[in-house]
């Protein structure tokens, strides 16, 4: 059983009041883009053994969306973040760099 | 390899089994292999045994990173059946369900495929359209369902409550030649054909590291050692993912955690396979006589195995609606496994970016029906890079917008 804190409202609470969103930090691609760039925006997705940036919805909640880093093999959460973001912020990737020394996710370590 | 049969039960009886033999070896790796397979699991097995029966590659290795059939194979909820709505599917999942009729005969090992029939219950307006859509679709495959009315859903489950509270029972897509095997013997007899066959069924072995020269594969490492090869088929479901970063390439799966569940044995009362994809549950009785049960997948990526307890809450809550008499059972046992699902619910059967590699993954929360198809097909694959019940599987077929969309013909479990 997963407990996440909404960034947005600062409650914290188990999975069931939270809906789950996919992986965080996709970057859009629109028309005039290449194939390959479409391909991995709607359809690629990292799906790391360990740790992980995902999106949340607190939607029994106060129903704002947020972003979580998470461990996809022990369920630990490093931590919840606001989603007006591009990148992780730099206290996030510092509490996993302490729990998991030379974690990488895409190009952030 | 000593066959097994009536005779070799009375002879060994005879000398207090002394003289039973192992059913598979277990080898060290030696350094080269034509083949390696990744996974131990049905579908790593039944590939390495067509290879062997159908195309006579013979020196293949089978790589398992736990124990043989460990994975997914020893944790689904052993539903076979092959209603599926699209002509792609229907062709592979049909050829594997038939596969299972002669499977015991072909192996000469007990699989216990009991062709029992199963229904998919229909319990909003919207599934008995989808139901009907999906009957007419096999009349046209040669796939033999048909959909039936609530008063034949009692007849051939008693138990059920037509009018529950939340959603009653409408109709049904009746499959009578679908049913359920025992996923272990599934594992074991494939395991024990294959390395009669000389193929080498390696445990305990976990793959490290994807070795390439240039854009081809050469081997893999493992933590036993270098081995060679010149071609490698990845078969590990969950671990999909994982094993092609090392492969050097990505998929479009997510990996997430699917429950079971079983209850204490009980007397003979429900002699189909019932599921019920509004509510998220289905059931069948074993021959001990537990009531097997499946649940929902968790709604985010994880490898733990484990699952979240609201989703057996769910699952329970649906079932003690739908078959009063399970509300006092007790509940044995309760498992997840990972299941690697793609974006259209369809399996990958499939080259990819790295020559000579191949992959057969995407499964999702229904592989255990598709065990032998999946095998005789990836087979037939990495035998001839090509084949008619793969060709459609591709991965490009996302990038290219071919979907094999089961999602919306399935709903949810499968």
């Amino acid at each position: 059983m997963l407990i996440l804190t909404c960034p947005m409202c600062g409650v914290t609470a188990e999975e069931t009041e939270f809906h789950g969103g996919g992986e965080a930090h996709l970057k859009r691609f629109g028309p005039g883009s290449s194939e390959d760039e479409f391909e991995g925006y709607l359809f690629m997705r990292e799906n790391p053994k360990g740790v992980h940036f995902e999106r949340w919805r607190h939607a029994n909640g106060c129903g704002k969306w947020f972003h979580a880093a998470r461990c996809t093999t022990t369920l630990e959460v490093f931590g919840t973040y606001a989603a007006q973001t591009y990148e992780p912020p730099a206290e996030i990737k510092a509490v996993i760099s302490d729990k998991r020394p030379g974690w990488r996710w895409r190009e952030h370590s | 390899m000593k066959r097994y049969s009536a005779f070799a039960v009375a002879r060994e009886a005879a000398r207090f089994h002394t003289g039973w033999e192992r059913a598979w070896r277990n080898p060290a790796p030696k350094s080269r292999y034509d083949v390696i397979i990744i996974g131990a699991g049905g579908h790593g097995l039944a590939t390495a045994y067509y290879l062997g029966k159908n195309f006579g590659i013979k020196n293949v290795a089978i790589i398992e990173k736990g124990w043989l059939g460990g994975g997914n194979t020893g944790r689904n909820t052993t539903i076979i059946r092959s209603n599926y709505l699209q002509d792609p599917s229907a062709a592979l999942y049909e050829k594997s369900r038939s596969l299972f009729e002669t499977m015991s005969q072909d192996l000469n090992y007990n699989v216990m495929f009991s062709p029992r029939g199963v229904i998919m219950l229909a319990q909003t307006q919207h599934e008995v359209r989808g139901y009907q859509r999906t009957a007419h679709a096999n009349a046209l495959q040669g796939v033999k369902t048909e959909f039936i009315n609530p008063q034949r859903v009692k007849e051939l489950v008693p138990i059920i409550n037509l009018d529950g509270p939340r959603y009653p029972v409408l109709g049904g897509l009746w499959q009578a030649r679908g049913g359920s095997a025992r996923h272990d013997a599934v594992a074991w007899g494939y395991a024990r054909a294959c390395s009669d066959m000389g193929m080498d069924v390696i445990q305990q072995c976990e793959v490290t590291a994807v070795r390439r020269d240039g854009g081809k594969v050469v081997g893999v490492s493992t933590t036993k050692g270098d081995i060679d090869c010149d071609k490698l088929g990845i078969v590990v479901a969950g671990n999909s993912g994982h094993v092609a970063g090392m492969a050097g390439f990505r998929l479009p799966i997510e990996s997430v955690a699917l429950q079971a569940l079983v209850s204490e044995p009980i007397k003979p009362c429900m002699d189909v396979v019932v599921m019920a994809n509004t509510v998220h549950g289905y059931m069948s009785q074993s021959d001990k006589g537990e009531m097997v049960i499946g649940g929902g997948t968790d709604g985010y990526n994880n490898y733990t195995q484990r699952g979240s307890f609201h989703h057996i809450e769910e699952t329970v809550r649906a079932l003690v609606e739908t078959f009063p008499m399970v509300s006092r059972l007790k509940m044995l046992r309760q498992w997840g496994g990972i299941v690697d699902i793609t974006g259209d619910r369809s399996p990958i059967l499939s080259k990819t970016p790295v020559e000579n590699v191949f992959i057969n993954c995407g499964w999702g929360t229904g592989g255990f029906k598709a065990t032998p198809g999946s095998g005789w097909a990836m087979a037939e694959l990495m035998a001839k890079g090509h084949g008619p019940l793969t060709d459609a599987f591709g991965m490009e077929r996302f990038r290219e917008g071919r979907f094999i969309d089961e999602s919306v013909a399935a709903g949810v479990a499968h």
